[in-house]
């Protein structure tokens, strides 16, 4: 079981989304964040005043996984989420101790395994 | 007059200072005009509220843009070929750079140049909604230029040119306040251009949603306000047919923004704002031809007639591939076409001088009709050609990575709602 946290670019994450649901991935958070990955910063100009915008826009996706997910996740977040230039962020694994479901108090394991929209 | 150097003209003209101006025609033309131009700022607001948070400056700068590249066109040019009178295709160049124009007359001639200049704006401004999220800023500035004498100048001399020299006029068309040379012309090409452009990149397989559903209905109030000038004024003056106008404009949204909550409701359940503020348009597009034709009651079953092709159209619009990406065709295009032909149902000759279909005179539906097809035609291959001669010297359409990150960073280097966290001032040499 792990937390597989990725950050990728705004732009592309309904490419990442849609490999996401392709590879079953179903259970998902997503936060609107800012940050700094060592890219070019942009110039923008407000009534003659230039400004660098030294943090991005970005999208951070939190996805608990169990075992079996860890590297299809990984693979989908990979494809989808590149464009090959500087920028277009990172993945991290991250163990994680113990999951609960709220509805159910199923734990761990269980508790990440998707459950199919007919079932719920 | 005409023999004076255009150079003399072009500074001295205003020195001529002319007697026998009407005080209260100028008056109301004067308040009218400010009116019109209030309509393009109303516009990007409707528009900008439309679309997505990447692409609200581009948006509406679209429509500001058009305030600057199209009244100097105009007034340079525009103005001549709409109302010289060589023939009835072409109004000719005797006027350009406003040779010969002062302030003689009723209403000053020269107010006529920005009382018209106002609706020259507006109606390229109308064009972008079609092409909203993926025309290079460029191209659009280049294309108002072109389109606003090859296009809009040409159709308004036809509609409104001098009695004897215009086209459409002649033919016994009515077009109050521009129908087909405002309403149906920016649509057909926007379609043109949405056609040529091709879909967003995301078309068909994300939802487009509006960023900001209040501004479209202060952009819907703010158009409707103008409206009043855009319509009141086409009276050229302060009088009866003005007054007729003036409250037709505010009787045919009225019923558009009823009719369309009815369909909606009876449909989906619910009244929707983005319906209501697309619905006030599209009564205040069918009313535009007839204002100052029909009686109170004929405004009223207009803009309740005119809610039905629109709303219509603009469901299905989406499944039919077409990315008019806000619509100009289904309110524009269809409220103006509507409005046309109601227009020659519903003239009546107590109210404003000709009657219409239902006063026994079927002929002036015709006559409606074949001004729709002439103006829809020359608006298509018109568009057509603009948009080529301007692909000339610029490709349209933008990369797709500009088109991801959105057109306010990547056309303007700037952003609607920009984050000041980890903005830095970039030092230019201490010149700070």
């Amino acid at each position: 079981m792990k937390l597989i946290v990725a950050i990728v670019r705004p732009e592309k994450l309904n490419d990442v989304l849609e490999a996401l649901f392709k590879a079953e991935v179903r259970g998902l958070t997503i936060t609107k964040v800012l940050g700094h990955g060592g890219g070019t910063e942009r110039v923008e100009a407000y009534r003659g005043t230039r400004v660098k915008m030294g943090l991005y826009e970005k999208v951070k996706l939190e996805i608990g996984v169990s075992e079996a997910f860890v590297e299809p996740t990984i693979q989908a977040i990979l494809a989808s989420a590149r464009t090959g230039e500087v920028g277009d962020g990172k993945i991290f694994v991250l163990p994680v101790e113990k999951a609960i479901r709220i509805r159910t108090g199923e734990e761990d394991e269980a508790a990440v395994t998707p459950v199919s929209p007919g079932e719920a | 007059m005409k023999n004076r150097l255009w150079v003399y003209g072009l500074f001295l003209a205003g020195a001529a200072l002319a007697e026998g101006t009407n005080g209260g025609d100028t008056a109301w033309m004067l308040t009218a005009t400010a009116l019109v131009l209030l309509m393009t700022p109303a516009l990007a607001f409707f528009y900008g509220g439309l679309v997505g948070q990447k692409n609200v400056l581009n948006t509406m700068m679209m429509s500001f843009a058009a305030l600057g590249a199209v009244t100097l066109v105009w007034a340079l040019f525009g103005y001549s070929i709409a109302y010289d009178d060589l023939n009835k295709y072409f109004g000719g160049a005797r006027m350009f750079f406003l040779r010969g124009i002062d302030l003689s007359g009723g209403m000053p001639a020269l107010l006529d140049v920005a009382f018209q200049g106002t609706f020259a704006v507006i109606t390229v401004a109308l064009i972008s909604g079609s092409l909203v999220g993926r025309i290079r800023f460029f191209a659009w500035v280049l294309f108002s230029l072109v389109w606003t004498l090859l296009v809009y100048a040409v159709l308004a001399h036809w509609v409104w040119g001098p009695a004897g020299h215009a086209l459409l006029k002649d033919l016994g068309a009515l077009d109050f306040a521009g129908g087909t040379v405002v309403h149906i012309n920016a649509a057909i090409a926007g379609l043109v251009g949405a056609l040529l452009l091709g879909p967003r990149k995301d078309f068909g397989r994300l939802a487009f949603l509006p960023h900001n559903i209040p501004f479209v209905l202060l952009g819907a109030g703010l158009l409707w306000f103008g409206w009043f000038g855009f319509n009141g004024g086409s009276a050229y003056g302060a009088n009866a047919s003005a007054a007729l106008a003036f409250t037709n404009t505010f009787l045919a949204p009225a019923a558009t923004i009823f009719v369309w909550m009815l369909i909606e409701a009876l449909r989906d359940g619910k009244a929707t704002a983005v319906g209501l503020a697309t619905a006030a348009v599209v009564g205040l597009v069918a009313i535009t031809p007839a204002a100052g034709y029909v009686g109170p009651l004929g405004a009223l079953w207009i803009g309740a007639l005119a809610a039905f092709p629109s709303y219509y159209f603009i469901a299905v619009r989406p499944r039919l591939g077409l990315d008019d990406a806000l619509d100009v065709f289904g309110a524009h295009g269809l409220g103006g076409i509507t409005g046309a032909l109601l227009t020659g149902v519903f003239a009546s000759k107590a109210w404003g001088g000709t009657p219409g279909l239902l006063e026994g005179n079927p002929q002036q539906f015709w006559v409606q009709l074949v001004a729709v097809v002439v103006a829809i035609l020359y608006s298509a291959v018109g568009s057509w050609v603009a948009y080529k001669l301007v692909g000339l010297f610029t490709p349209l359409r933008i990369g797709d990575r500009e088109e991801a990150i959105g057109l306010d960073a990547a056309e303007h280097g700037e952003e609607a709602y920009p984050v000041a966290e980890g903005a830095i001032l970039v030092d230019e040499g201490g010149v700070a």
